[in-house]
């Protein structure tokens, strides 16, 4: 298969590949599998109504890496995939999915995609997620990633789910369930600007005794750029659970922040912390004391905050 | 060398007329000498040194740097020019590493070069390099580090802003004896030290005394250490209390 210029540059920046990876690969173009390779422990397959993938992995396999990036060229172009991933038992991969956008028309472009993750016993997953919009034209760059998440005994998975920049409107679901002294981590940093909307919406049921879940989000929104950042947390056995959200506000955005904790066992430790301001002024003095002008100050202070 | 001209410094006051913070001082500071501003809290000493990085512009008088009126250079641009200031409370980033500042600091410094700045301040740099300059370091963590950052930045004019303050007492006579190294040193440039610290009065070429706003005396230690010697003493005992004022 033959790669244009613009799809490797789309995927250099969700999957900061350069060339195609070996392990396991699946690249999807414009709604179609344009090249797939599965791994003696990982084997990846379509899914019986054709509408996405089946990504095993087997019991007991370390160090793996699977790739799933998704990359729209056609203008106007309307993606919808359903992709599930089963980690076999004691399993400990990585997977880097992401989906980039070019989109130089008026019309516009969107990619709906659906990632259901079982992560079996004792199986440690880290899950890394970029989104990513170009393009000249009017129309849209709309990308809506819906996530479900099961944790099963022991198992635990660290999920790093980005917006790099854009992307116009964006309907982030994630809903995860763990199982006892499971271990869920989500770290999500957005970055909007112009006009743009982003909707996070988070959701953690924590059902296991000794089981742990951590929502972390950290946020840049300039020009007009709206964002709603939701989180709930519900703890349903003795268990731990800590969001954390922080965003830095500029311009004339706005941002909406609601943080939601949910205690259905009394040992069930539930805590949430949310702060939003501006770039604190003496943050940028002290950069520019060090000989930055205050743009390069800003460009610093945003790049480590969302690092 | 650096020249103060006839500087004043207002700020709106409660009532909302002008306040006076700085009246009209004058001061010379010379290449490669060591000065100890000192003085009461308030009385102005951290608006000079905020003055003379630009971060509060003066209401009237004139800088030079080298001959050059430095007026209407920003911060950035008087940085570039040479001048550096190590903050009394230095500012915490997340997702800012110990690392990232220092090489800001001094763009190009090597690894070696890196961990050597660290260990001068007495932090191990294996376990700081990476850090976050975030709320899980210490504020004696932070101000070390920020005299760390100013040390390796060689600047023309270097401004400690208290560097004592905050910081242990068994770390302040090593990082005394660190920046006076340096600044012995024949190319180590100027260093303004604002100080209520005995052991640095008594080793810099000269003290300014600063008291509401003004140049209250000026000479060497021998000469303004009977006129102060009381209340540096009171300052020191109230420091080895624990009870640190800061200045606002």
């Amino acid at each position: 298969m033959k790669f244009e210029q613009l799809d490797m540059d789309l995927l250099q920046a969700v999957a900061d590949i350069k060339a195609i990876p070996s392990g396991a690969v699946n690249i999807r173009r414009n709604g179609e599998a344009v090249f797939r390779h599965s791994s003696p422990n990982i084997v990846i397959n379509t899914n019986p109504e054709n509408k996405g993938l089946m990504v095993e992995v087997k019991a007991g396999s370390k160090g793996e890496t699977v790739h799933v990036p998704v990359i729209l060229t056609n203008s106007g172009f309307h993606d919808r995939v359903y992709n599930t991933f089963t980690i076999g038992e004691d399993a400990e991969v990585t997977i880097i999915a992401g989906c980039g956008i070019h989109n130089d028309s008026h019309s516009d472009s969107s990619h709906n995609g659906i990632h259901e993750i079982i992560v079996g016993p004792r199986a440690r997953v880290r899950y890394l997620e970029k989104h990513y919009g170009e393009g000249m034209g009017k129309g849209k760059r709309i990308l809506n990633p819906t996530t479900i998440v099961r944790v099963e005994n022991g198992g635990s998975i660290e999920m790093e789910m980005i917006q790099i920049k854009g992307v116009d409107d964006t309907i982030r679901s994630t809903t995860a369930y763990i199982q006892e002294k499971g271990n869920l981590k989500v770290v999500e940093r957005l970055f909007t600007h112009g006009q743009q909307k982003a909707e996070s919406d988070i959701r953690v049921e924590i059902e296991g005794q000794g089981a742990a879940a951590q929502i972390l989000s950290r946020s840049v929104a300039q020009d007009d750029s709206y964002q709603l950042f939701k989180a709930a947390l519900v703890g349903k056995n003795e268990c731990t659970g800590h969001v954390e959200c922080d965003a830095i506000l500029m311009d004339k955005a706005r941002i909406k922040s609601i943080p939601q904790l949910e205690a259905e066992d009394a040992d069930a430790v539930l805590t949430h912390e949310a702060a939003i301001g501006k770039i604190a002024g003496e943050q940028l003095i002290k950069l520019m004391s060090l000989g930055l002008s205050e743009q390069e100050a800003i460009d610093t202070i945003l790049e480590g905050f969302l690092s | 060398m650096l020249i103060l001209e006839n500087i004043s410094f207002a700020v709106n006051g409660q009532n909302g007329a002008n306040k006076e913070i700085i009246r009209g001082i004058d001061l010379e500071f010379h290449p490669n000498r060591l000065y100890a501003i000192t003085g009461p809290n308030g009385g102005g000493k951290t608006s000079i040194a905020k003055i003379i990085m630009g971060i509060y512009k003066q209401s009237s008088g004139n800088i030079y740097l080298n001959g050059e009126n430095i007026n209407d250079l920003n911060i950035s641009e008087r940085a570039r020019k040479g001048i550096a200031y190590a903050f009394q409370q230095p500012p915490r980033f997340k997702g800012l590493t110990v690392s990232d500042l220092l090489q800001i600091a001094r763009p190009g410094l090597d690894g070696v070069n890196l961990r050597t700045s660290l260990r001068d301040v007495g932090l191990c740099p294996e376990d700081y390099l990476d850090r976050d300059i975030g709320p899980g370091l210490s504020g004696g963590e932070i101000k070390r580090i920020e005299i760390a950052q100013l040390l390796a930045r060689d600047a023309k004019i270097s401004i400690f802003d208290e560097p004592e303050a905050g910081v242990d007492l068994w770390t302040i006579q090593k990082l005394i004896a660190i920046i006076m190294g340096k600044f012995r040193s024949k190319q180590g440039g100027t260093a303004v030290i604002i100080t209520h610290n005995e052991n640095v009065l008594h080793i810099v070429d000269e003290i300014i005394l600063v008291e509401e706003g003004q140049i209250k005396e000026r000479g060497t230690p021998d000469e303004i250490w009977p006129l102060i010697r009381h209340e540096v003493e009171c300052k020191m005992k109230e420091q080895c209390r624990g009870e640190m004022v800061y200045e606002i």
